[in-house]
């Protein structure tokens, strides 16, 4: 097949899976940040214990994603990152707080600590609504209007919420006693915003994009896309089932189950993130270029192919490898 | 009012990088110090290296942090401001981007985790890797970068097909004619910074008499890694400094501050190069030096910027950045050979551990000069003979570019504030626990 034509699928995808794997994975520790507030002095410092030899890592894969976007579509780059040029600033003002104040939080005169934790909450949040707003806006085709942008915010508030709601899935799942308890409260409560938000969301997209609403409801689309919201809602139910049960287990010295939480909001994300895709794919900005039109010279993305296949495979054995080494239940963490 | 939206973009781009470089050059070369210090303690089981060790990585920790998110600040850039560049050159840019991202990023910060936290759940050996493979990883990434940007200085392999370009050998195009001369000069860089912040910051516990074996031996390396890279950066600075008289002879003039091609030309100490009159004011310099410098002839021919005429740098801003680097490196030459002169005789004196104390952040200042006379003395381009710099602009508008870079600057500000003071604050805090065995000092640091 013509290079001209599969080059531009295969980055695409590797795109898609590393911003997937990026709203996974810095969203749980996003969320935990999100959460920090809610703790108490001593939870504070289990629950950044928790995610603390993770974070850099997971943010790694935002480097990727956009590295690719870059690399791969170059026009689409410039015509996102230029119009997402505000909450892209802001969003990386967030990432900033967040993680200097890992390491200044302990290391600065105590005075200041209260500072470095409202910077590191205040960081995630401010990190995770922006990501909403710029997928909002996104999904818009950076439409104009206050419409669109109030779509927008709803998409950030969502965001948070969803994050919000991993970060307690990992906390139930990385914690034990009181903090574990809490988590399974925070966990309820983020669930309904987040159950809120992706009703809203879905609701409003074919509304604010007639593009995507041209794509879900025509058949056999419609059938094929039914198992999306479908699946979402059964996991939608099956954790606010699964909740309050989880406390009494977990009461009674039962933590068999402590990853269900985090399972099950791992899968809502991963349904919607395929519904996004689905109505997005082909296009790269919505309405206006399409992968193969935005994509770079087939020559330098096989460059990079050869190099994603050799090393893609060897992070993700040692990824595997460091989340083995902190297994179990977090403890405090010390340098020695 | 009206901000021309080119000159915006490169402030916010140059101070970004800036910001961001400061931390790279410190991580890059503080891994393989703390692997130093690992490697004494492994070898002769003196647990005062361990506590260096355990003093330095809480350094390393927070600058690789700050590192780290300054960096993903300038990955966004790069689209945002120059979208042309990546228009014209992405097939080369794009996979040398790609692939400090693949073989770097991850290594680093995927062990670094390990390397920071795993000790009580890794075997020794384990752990002695991932502080390899986080120092390694750093180095990776500088080769990667500088490659990129050294051929921006010096492209080489490549040919121009529809105003793109594209790629004939990839070798021509990692290793161009500038890129060992830089790549060797910048790890010496970070060497030399490293050396004198461990030297500084120990020599300040020092003179506050906190004297345990750990400040000694943390004093002891800073000192001798300066006095043994300094010589060596001289040296590499020389050549670099001929590479580029080869390849961008209008950068060199500007360096040198020689408007009219002359033989004989003299090493300028000082002179304020003035653009309207094509010549300098107030000029003293030794004669016929920088000639025999450069070409290695006493009467050797130096072409002036007048050859370049509207097609070369800004001649002040390069003029004077070369100079604040050369006279920081000689100052580390005199600072570093007198404190081990010292060293070797006993006790470092007084006034000795003040200027180390005061030359802490040294290596920062030459870094910066040292990059100001790269960066700026390749204008107006930004490919060299390629690209232009105004050709590759971005089309956002002015006042959004000035809005996030006073946003950016704020909290440049706060952060470096923050870093310097709480870095010194780490060297009086663990000078009150000495009494006290590693781990109970360890115990209740949490990251
Ligand atoms: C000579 C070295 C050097 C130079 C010139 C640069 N960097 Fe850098 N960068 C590093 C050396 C480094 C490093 C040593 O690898 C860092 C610093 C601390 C760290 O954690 O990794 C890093 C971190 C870092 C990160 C975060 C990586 C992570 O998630 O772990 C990004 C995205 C960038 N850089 C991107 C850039 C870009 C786009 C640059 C040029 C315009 C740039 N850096 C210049
Ligand atoms: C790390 C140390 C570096 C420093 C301190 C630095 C500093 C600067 C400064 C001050 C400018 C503005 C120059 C001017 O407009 O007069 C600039 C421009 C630029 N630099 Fe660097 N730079 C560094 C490394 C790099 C690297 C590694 C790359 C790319 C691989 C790079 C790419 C650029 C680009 C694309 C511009 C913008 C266009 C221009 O103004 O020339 N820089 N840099
Ligand atoms: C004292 C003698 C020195 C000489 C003769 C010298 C020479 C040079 C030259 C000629 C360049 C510009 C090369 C170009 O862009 O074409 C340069 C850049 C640079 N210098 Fe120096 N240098 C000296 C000392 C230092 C010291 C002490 C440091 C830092 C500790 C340093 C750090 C840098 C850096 C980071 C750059 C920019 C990156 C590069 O182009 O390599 N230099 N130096």
């Amino acid at each position: 097949m013509n290079a001209e034509l599969w080059l531009p699928v295969v980055f695409a995808g590797l795109m898609a899976i590393s911003l997937l794997a990026y709203v996974i994975l810095d969203g749980y520790d996003l969320g935990v940040g999100i959460l920090l507030p809610l703790g108490s002095e001593a939870e504070r410092d289990t629950m950044i214990a928790s995610i603390g030899p993770f974070w850099d890592a997971n943010e790694t894969w935002l480097v990727l994603g956009v590295g690719l976007l870059l690399v791969a579509f170059p026009l689409a780059h410039g015509i996102i990152l230029g119009e997402l040029y505000l909450p892209v600033a802001l969003m990386l003002l967030g990432l900033i707080l967040r993680g200097v104040a890992f390491d200044f939080r302990v290391k600065a005169r105590d005075p200041h600590r209260p500072w470095w934790n409202a910077a590191f909450a205040a960081g995630s949040l401010l990190a995770a609504l922006s990501q909403g707003v710029m997928l909002g806006r996104y999904l818009t085709g950076f439409a104009p209007g206050a419409a669109a942008w109030g779509f927008a915010l709803l998409a950030g508030a969502g965001l948070a919420a969803a994050y919000a709601l991993l970060g307690a899935g990992w906390l139930i799942m990385k914690t034990r006693g009181a903090l574990q308890a809490r988590a399974i409260g925070w966990a309820r409560r983020a669930l309904y915003g987040t159950g809120l938000a992706v009703l809203a969301v879905s609701i409003a997209t074919p509304l604010a994009s007639a593009h995507i609403a041209a794509k879900w409801f025509v058949l056999p689309d419609f059938l094929l896309l039914l198992p999306l919201p479908l699946g979402s809602l059964a996991l939608f139910a099956l954790l606010a089932l699964s909740l309050p049960r989880l406390a009494r287990r977990q009461a009674a010295g039962n933590d068999s189950l402590c990853w269900l939480p985090f399972a099950a909001t791992v899968g809502i994300v991963l349904l919607s993130f395929w519904g996004l895709a689905y109505s997005v794919f082909p296009d790269i900005v919505i309405g206006r270029l399409t992968i193969w039109q935005a994509a770079s010279s087939p020559e330098a993305l096989r460059v990079i192919l050869w190099g994603a296949a050799v090393v893609l495979p060897t992070i993700v054995g040692y990824t595997v490898y460091a989340y083995r080494v902190f297994w179990g239940k977090a403890e405090g963490l010390s340098y020695s | 009012m009206e901000f021309d939206p080119v000159t915006l973009a490169r402030i916010q781009f140059g101070a970004n990088i800036s910001f961001h470089i400061l931390f790279p050059t410190i991580s890059i070369a503080m891994g393989w110090v703390l692997l130093f210090f690992k490697w004494r303690f492994n070898a002769t089981r003196d647990e005062a290296w361990m506590e260096a060790y355990g003093f330095w990585v809480k350094v390393f920790a927070l600058t690789f942090a700050v590192g780290v998110v300054s960096g993903i600040t300038m990955s966004f850039q790069f689209g945002t401001n120059w979208p042309g560049y990546m228009r014209t050159v992405g097939n080369i840019a794009g996979p040398l981007l790609a692939y400090e991202v693949l073989t770097a990023f991850f290594l680093e910060a995927t062990f670094l985790g390990i390397m920071l936290f795993g000790r009580s759940r890794v075997s020794n050996r384990v752990h002695t890797l991932a502080t390899f493979l986080v120092a390694f990883g750093t180095t990776v990434s500088a080769f990667w970068i500088i490659a990129l940007n050294s051929w921006m200085q010096t492209p080489t392999g490549f040919s121009m097909v529809n105003g793109q370009a594209h790629v004939t050998n990839w070798l021509e195009v990692i290793f161009n004619p500038s890129m060992p001369y830089r790549l060797t000069h910048m790890l010496l860089a970070s060497g030399l910074t490293v050396a004198f912040l461990v030297a500084g910051l120990s020599a300040y516990r020092w003179g506050r008499g906190d004297r345990v074996r750990a400040v000694r031996h943390s004093l002891t390396t800073g000192v001798y890694l300066a006095a043994l890279l300094i010589p060596l950066q001289i040296l590499a600075g020389d050549a670099h400094g001929l590479n580029t008289f080869h390849h961008q002879p209008a950068k060199l003039a500007a360096m040198e501050g020689v408007w009219h091609t002359e033989r004989g030309a003299p090493l300028l100490l000082f002179a304020l190069p003035d653009e309207a009159s094509q010549s300098n004011r107030y000029q003293i310099g030794i004669p016929k030096l920088a000639s025999l410098i450069i070409t290695h002839q006493q009467d050797g021919e130096i072409r002036g910027l007048g050859e370049f005429a509207g097609k070369h740098p800004p001649v002040g801003k390069v003029f004077w950045s070369f100079r604040v680097m050369v006279a920081v490196g000689v100052l580390m030459l005199a600072t570093a050979w007198l404190a081990v002169w010292q060293l070797r005789r006993g006790e470092p004196a007084g006034w000795t551990t003040r200027l180390l104390t005061a030359m802490t952040f040294s290596g920062w200042l030459a870094t910066l000069a040292g990059w100001y006379v790269t960066e700026i003395g390749r204008q107006p381009w930004l490919v060299t003979g390629v690209l232009s710099t105004a050709d590759a602009a971005s089309t956002v508008p002015g006042g959004m570019i000035l809005s996030t870079l006073l946003m950016y600057l704020a909290l440049y500000l706060v952060l470096l504030t923050s870093y310097v003071s709480v870095v010194f604050y780490l060297a009086r805090k663990a000078g009150k626990h000495d009494d006290l065995p590693l781990s109970a000092n360890l115990a209740g640091e949490q990251a």
